[in-house]
């Protein structure tokens, strides 16, 4: 599916998607104006325009509100436990390396209890792609402070403000290796369906932070309006600059969130590197784990009647 | 379906339990190994590490505990046969998706070589204090099922065993063996290939669509699918309907648990695999399991020496508890003598089974070292007397 440069972001042509959706799931838990509908709609619309073979796409989710994105989609998908939707993906991917592994979840769970298998991750350059949706704190549970919490935001732990430094998402994941990171927010449908697009593309560890309003609890609570009034400051209060230094786009509570393409190299990735290995010390007697014999067995068992 | 051969070592050899256990994994199909190096545990993985390159398995050493039995489940659900292996601050670690891996039916192996505790204990010492933890260590009602080696050519065994049952009722199998065991070095005879029965997976061969990935038709277990296979399925560690769908309501909760708990239960004398000696006419049975199964066949003897109908019972598998056949003892004998290597916890077992029918003495051992067989022979006296 071709996107048109100029075309309404919301036209039909983009997210009208329900060969990739459970529809029979609907209605959704996200609240109004939330935008991990946006970035679900941007993905799969990502995903239509990359031309993947559906059925070798896998969608894993932790817990919280991005976490359900996993039930929404008509993919093989799976939805674990609170913060190790990457470890999940890691043996997923691995195993069966026919699949198309996408980690999608948000900041608490991927950066926050599953902090420690974000950075193993990318440092491994396993061939996963991560969107993780921001909104700033932890939505499912009632809006608690959260990793990339910015400094003085009221959450219902931090009545009094936040006083701790947030994760500076961008330079996290390419600090610890990500060959791709990106950032955009829910209003930048087109730029985002681009990235995750790219993301995806990439062999090796591509991360795509998607900042999103929390219209229940973050952006109320925070006096930041409405959803809509999120996108107007997201439109305002936005600047596009590609391949800024990652270490240089942290956000500040109230400031200029600077969006774009930070890093987009290429590296061996994890299996690159220990097919390299192995070839080496081992010469022809590696064997190349290329697809589960169990998997092989069943193909057989279905073509059977 | 018979052993792959090129995950069997054919021939005799010498090894230790951790060793033996790797080579019964690899005999048993497994491709996957996921892993965080822990004391006594360890050896499984190295040598995982070095036997998989050439077969065509992954081995990789995750971050952390948790992240390596979350890469078990996943690899799993991407088709492969899979396993992990610990000890007890990793298998405190592991409880978590365990969890997991019984709400998505997910069929694996994990390994804790028991050292003593709590916390980091003695870490290169014998404990057998976690066989409470295997069967109630991660949160809400499950049912689960557990295997004690007792020597390293029963680890060899009893992994084959324990994949096996994995697949059967889709559930994590764990195998509790304990450092003595895991370190302890003995003969060891691995068949040809076709000796060796291994139960693949069984795949659906329904169609996309026709396909409910937690449906049963009357049986308690769903078949499996793996990812790529064109079912696009959901699986979650919520509670779920039979679409895998989540449904948070009392009914829905109601049906999966029970039908967790009874797919075990009910198939309880298909899982239990015990050892016996002696118990017809036996006025005092020891039950025991692990290493001390073999420290106390010297008290056993000696008590038979003496004149005392001594009956021996090892627990080959702890959990499902083989209930009734304690039940049935009970009305038979004086009383169960049950050495374990931690303050008394199968002995609740026994003594819960046995319901004042027959008395139950604990033999119980802080840890860090086998039992003093002479403890055991007193035990078995005071039933006598």
């Amino acid at each position: 599916m071709i996107v048109k440069e100029t075309g309404d972001a919301a036209s039909e042509s983009v997210f009208n998607r329900e060969d990739m959706l459970r529809s029979d799931r609907l209605p959704h838990i996200w609240c109004p104006e939330c935008g991990i509908g946006t970035a679900l709609s941007c993905f799969t619309s990502a995903l239509g325009r990359s031309n993947y073979d559906l059925d070798k796409v896998a969608v894993v989710s932790g817990i919280g509100c991005s976490g359900r994105v996993a039930g929404y989609v008509k993919l093989d998908s799976f939805h674990t436990t609170h913060g190790r939707a990457i470890p999940f993906a890691t043996g997923l991917r691995l195993a069966n390396p026919e699949l198309k592994v996408v980690v999608f979840s948000g900041d608490g769970d991927l950066i926050s209890i599953g902090g420690n298998h974000f950075i193993h991750a990318a440092r491994r350059n396993l061939d996963l792609t991560v969107i993780c949706v921001n909104n700033f704190n932890y939505a499912m549970t009632g809006g608690q402070v959260g990793p990339t919490t910015p400094v003085g935001a009221v959450c219902s732990t931090t009545p009094f403000g936040n006083s701790e430094l947030p994760f500076n998402l961008p330079g996290l994941a390419a600090s610890s290796g990500a060959v791709y990171v990106a950032r955009w927010t829910t209003l930048h449908v087109r730029r985002l369906i681009t990235a995750m697009e790219e993301a995806m593309a990439k062999r090796g560890f591509s991360f795509v932070e998607v900042i999103s309003p929390c219209p229940t609890l973050y952006t109320r609570r925070n006096k930041l309006g409405t959803g809509l009034d999120r996108m107007r400051d997201y439109r305002d209060s936005s600047d596009i600059r590609h391949g800024a230094a990652p270490d240089s786009v942290a956000i500040e509570f109230g400031g200029r969130i600077t969006l774009g393409k930070f890093v987009d190299v290429e590296k061996p990735t994890f299996q690159d590197r220990l097919d390299d290995a192995m070839r080496a010390s081992l010469g022809d007697k590696y064997r190349k784990n290329d697809r589960p014999p169990a998997v092989q067995a069943s193909r057989r068992a279905i073509r059977e009647p | 379906m018979q052993a792959e051969a090129s995950g069997v070592l054919t021939g005799t050899h010498y090894l230790d339990g951790d060793h033996a256990f790797a080579e019964g994994a690899l005999a048993a199909g497994c491709r996957f190994f996921a892993c965080y190096p822990i004391t006594p545990s360890t050896e499984i993985a190295e040598r995982t590490a070095r036997r998989f390159p050439p077969m065509g398995g992954v081995f990789i050493q995750m971050e952390d505990e948790m992240a390596a039995m979350a890469a078990v489940l996943g690899a799993v659900w991407g088709g492969a046969k899979a396993m992990t292996c610990t000890s007890g601050p990793g298998f405190s670690l592991m409880m978590e998706n365990l969890g997991l891996g019984i709400m998505m039916e997910t069929p694996c192996v994990l390994v804790n070589v028991q050292r003593a505790g709590p916390s980091t204990g003695l870490p290169t010492m014998v404990g057998q204090a976690d066989v409470m933890q295997a069967r109630w260590g991660s949160h809400g009602d499950y049912e689960i099922i557990a295997l004690a080696p007792n020597s390293p050519q029963e680890c060899f065994d009893l992994a084959i065993e324990a994949f096996n049952l994995s697949e059967r009722y889709r559930v994590p199998t764990l195998v509790m063996m304990d450092e003595c065991v895991g370190h302890m070095t003995e003969k060891v005879v691995i068949p040809e290939p076709e000796e060796i029965e291994v139960r693949p997976r069984e795949f659906t061969t329904k169609k996309p669509g026709d396909y409910l990935p937690y449906a049963t038709n009357g049986n308690l277990v769903p078949e499996m699918v793996a990812a790529g296979q064109g079912h696009r399925i959901h699986s979650t560690g919520l509670t779920h309907d039979e679409r895998g769908y989540p449904d948070m309501t009392v009914a829905a909760q109601d049906v999966l648990v029970r039908r967790l708990m009874n797919k075990i239960t009910t198939n309880s004398a298909d899982i239990i695999r015990v050892e016996s000696d002696s118990l017809e006419g036996a006025d005092v049975v020891v039950v025991s399991y692990g290493i001390t199964s073999r420290v106390a066949r010297a008290a056993i003897l000696k008590a038979r020496e003496e004149g005392h109908a001594v009956g021996e019972l090892r627990l080959v598998t702890i959990w499902p508890f083989a209930e009734n056949l304690i039940r049935e003892l009970a009305g038979k004998v004086r009383g169960f003598v049950v050495p374990e290597i931690n303050l008394g916890q199968i002995a609740l077992e026994v003594e819960r089974c046995a319901a004042g029918r027959a008395r139950t003495i604990c033999v119980p051992h802080a840890g860090g070292s086998v039992h003093d067989p002479e403890r055991i022979y007193e035990a078995i006296v005071e039933v006598m007397s």
